[in-house]
């Protein structure tokens, strides 16, 4: 964390708000500042490029005096993610992360941190699964808990990071959602890339972010409850049910919090789910999650330079899935390419996790516009704006030949590598 | 009858147990099988940890037997955990309540965190997590192997805990294969003393000695820091015998010398019970044999079996430095064991 010379102070909103200072922070550092003005009680770590830097920064800060928890090295992200479940659930607001393979070895862990309903966060810096070993970014880590009853956002700079750690636990914690959360971020992209950040005071993130509270559900002596006896068929599906009306209360308890982060610090996006960028005339949309978001709008100035009514929508919430949201902002339109930095092998078109999802909220739209698959950037391969302007191509190439079956196209990848070609 | 206040306070570092607490904190609400050691040996441990306790479990019989919904023996706070899970439970709820209690968001007290597992989720799949544990020493827990020697209730199944030769379901005996379990036990309480010189406190003990198992208990929780104890618990499902005679194999276990009876305290290895009077030379062992044929995960034993098993147990009284504990048969000879002569420092020299 470096403090730029001239730290920039504003008085903040209207009234004498709580104002802020600029920093240049990485997007680890600038989680990390969150972590400390959420004053957060219990961190585990394990190591794993590229997330740990956020546990790196931390523990410097509880080694500097400037934040007060408990940091605990853990053996594994199985052990990890076990003690984040563990504190939460007497009390404690915790934190955890990992990146690839390490989200992974800790999937039990984080399937019962969901399924007992406990507003734990975690920072995902999206990484490749092995093998072969790779440190560059794919979503497939994060979204392998996608069906589990963990919120997932992904964000595109180091300011949505630090903003994005304040509204995870303001909306996890929320009584009515009490579910974790995880903050996806392109690893080096936006783990290790430098932004200047606007940092908030203390006071302002204690008014947006109340005190955690379980209630009756906390592990103490003075409530001595038990907790997750075992069920089988007798009542199974009744606690999916809750997790899935805690879920379907998401969206409301979001479009709450935004409101209020506008109010109590004096800015904030437009719309909370997703970004639409040059949408209001769109013809086209490319459609993505994450860094890939920054060069998207860079190839749509240039293709709106020659004419082209191209827009970018960036899906930031994944889960819950915006699916209205999309209906109305993508459902008149000619074409729409979907970028996935991930894959699903043997998914509908052959497609990523990404397409299927916004093929299928499209479906329900009364014009279908033609929706085609492209995966992109797998394994921290740069996606480019001549990439962006390539999918656009294809997407209109799509529409004038209107062939039988949409199949999904691979951007960026060297074909038939070596002897033997395909394998 | 004491009260649990009044009986507790009797309990401290140093002084035997002479009083118990009349209430019971692990109580009716369960369904562990008939002759079933281990919910005796939960029983004991709520007992004399008293109320302010927080206890979690991992997958195994004390979860699935013990806790069906709707229905719970446990006075005190309890979570389940997973298999793995009993270290890490631990880590997380002590330090969860330390942070708590120091920002002074909860009254600063002291709360005994307890995580139990099984020999599957302890002496396997959690090991790596139990070790981490036992090496925090900033946090107060005790985590409480029951061993009952098998993946019991998940249909018998053989862990890093059973017993050489026993018949489990992934380890049968066969027309061509008579053993299949071919691993000798795992000795886990002495692999994390030896491996945890910071570790509080770790103990061997028996379901069959109810006092000497709850005193073990209760140090652990005095002395604070991470701890240990392990219970040997015969289990009538898993082992193939009649229930009633539970609380007989347990004592016999240690009688035949396999199961052994210490602790490991302040830097002092101690025996006790039975176990101390067989070092002491007070008791014989009884032959292994009579606590063998009991047990019907030893039936398709003949001769050769019991004399193999037998001839291990002996060679761990007679070979071994420490029966129990220490499988070294001979140290180099410039050391002299219970001295410092020949390991001062080099300056010394």
């Amino acid at each position: 964390m470096t403090t730029i010379e001239k730290p920039v102070s504003t008085p903040g909103p209207a009234g004498g708000g709580p104002g802020y200072q600029e920093e240049i922070l990485t997007g680890c550092d600038a989680v990390a500042q969150s972590l400390r003005l959420l004053d957060v009680d219990v961190l585990a770590g394990y190591p794993i490029r590229p997330y740990d830097a956020v546990m790196a920064t931390v523990a410097k800060m509880i080694a500097n005096g400037e934040m007060d928890a408990e940091f605990i090295i853990a053996d594994s992200e199985h052990s990890q993610f076990e003690i984040g479940k563990h504190a939460s659930l007497v009390g404690a607001r915790s934190f955890i992360g990992s990146s690839g393979v390490g989200w992974m070895y800790g999937m039990e862990a984080l399937v019962v941190t969901s399924s007992l309903r406990l507003p734990v966060v975690a920072l995902v810096g999206n990484r490749a699964l092995d093998d072969p070993g790779a440190f560059g970014v794919e979503h497939n880590d994060a979204l392998m808990v996608r069906d589990t009853g963990w919120l997932l956002y992904w964000v595109e700079t180091a300011q949505e990071a630090l903003d994005m750690t304040l509204m995870a636990y303001r909306v996890a914690e929320d009584h009515r959602v009490m579910l974790p959360c995880a903050l996806s971020m392109d690893g080096a992209f936006l783990t290790h890339s430098q932004h200047v950040v606007q940092v908030p005071g203390k006071a302002a993130v204690e008014r947006f972010v109340p005190q955690y509270d379980l209630g009756d559900r906390r592990l103490h002596p003075d409530n001595p409850i038990s907790v997750a006896p075992q069920f089988n068929e007798d009542w199974v599906m009744e606690a999916r049910r809750q997790s899935d009306a805690a879920m379907r209360r998401v969206p409301g308890v979001i479009e709450e919090a935004a409101a209020e982060f506008k109010e109590v610090f004096g800015r904030g996006p437009e719309d909370p789910f997703v970004e639409a960028y040059m949408m209001q005339d769109a013809e086209y949309a490319l459609v993505g999650m994450g860094t890939v978001g920054m060069v998207g709008k860079v190839a749509v100035d240039q293709m709106r330079a020659q004419g082209k009514k191209v827009g970018f929508l960036r899906v930031k919430w994944f889960r819950p899935f915006p699916a209205s949201r999309l209906r109305s902002l993508l459902g008149g339109l000619k074409g729409i390419g979907v970028i996935d930095r991930d894959y699903s092998f043997g998914s509908n078109a052959w497609g990523g996790v990404l397409y299927t999802e916004v093929a299928a909220a499209l479906y329900a739209s009364g014009s279908r516009p033609v929706v085609v698959p492209f995966i992109a950037g797998l394994g921290g391969r740069e996606v480019s704006v001549q990439n962006m302007v390539e999918i656009q191509g294809v997407v209109e190439q799509h529409i004038a030949s209107q062939p039988a079956e949409v199949d999904c196209h691979w951007i960026g990848v060297r074909e038939h590598v070596g002897k033997g070609g395909e394998r | 009858m004491a009260t649990v206040a009044e009986a507790l306070a009797d309990l401290s570092v140093g002084r035997r147990l002479k009083v118990l607490p009349l209430e019971e904190l692990y109580t009716s609400g369960h369904r562990t099988c008939q002759g079933c050691e281990s919910a005796l040996v939960m029983r004991y441990m709520a007992k004399v940890a008293g109320p302010r306790t927080v206890v979690t479990g991992t997958t195994g019989c004390m979860y699935v037997a013990n806790t069906s919904y709707n229905s719970t023996p446990w006075v005190v706070p309890w979570a389940h955990t997973q298999l793995g899970a009993a270290g890490s439970s631990a880590l997380g709820t002590a330090a969860g309540l330390e942070a708590l209690m120091r920002k002074g968001k909860i009254p600063r007290e002291k709360i005994n965190v307890i995580a139990f597992c099984s020999d599957g989720g302890g002496g396997d799949m959690g090991l790596s997590g139990i070790s981490a544990a036992m090496q925090d020493t900033r946090y107060n827990l005790l985590i409480l192997l029951y061993d009952n020697e098998s993946y019991a209730n998940t249909d018998i199944q053989a862990s890093g805990m059973t017993p050489w030769g026993a018949v489990t379901s992934f380890t049968p005996s066969g027309t061509k294969k008579k053993i299949s379990q071919h691993r000798w036990k795992k000795n886990v309480p002495a692999l994390l003393m030896a491996g945890h010189p910071q570790g509080r406190y770790f103990a061997s003990a028996s379901s069959g000695f109810g006092m000497d198992l709850m005193e073990k208990v209760r140090i652990a929780l005095d002395v604070g820091g991470p701890t240990f104890v392990q219970t040997h618990d015969p289990c009538p499902k898993g082992w193939d015998f009649d229930p009633r005679r539970s609380h007989e194999l347990a004592i016999l276990a240690v009688e035949c010398g396999i199961t052994v009876l210490w602790d490991f305290l302040e830097g002092e290895l101690r025996y006790q019970g039975v176990t101390r009077q067989l070092v002491e030379g007070a008791l014989k062992r009884r032959p292994v044999a009579e606590y063998l044929q009991i047990q019907g995960r030893f039936a398709h034993f003949g001769d050769e079996e019991i004399d193999y098993f037998q001839s291990q147990i002996d060679e761990m009284w007679e070979q071994w430095l420490l029966p129990g504990v220490l499988p070294a048969t001979a140290i180099p000879q410039e050391l002299e064991l219970g001295t410092a002569a020949g390991r001062g420092r080099s300056e010394d020299v």
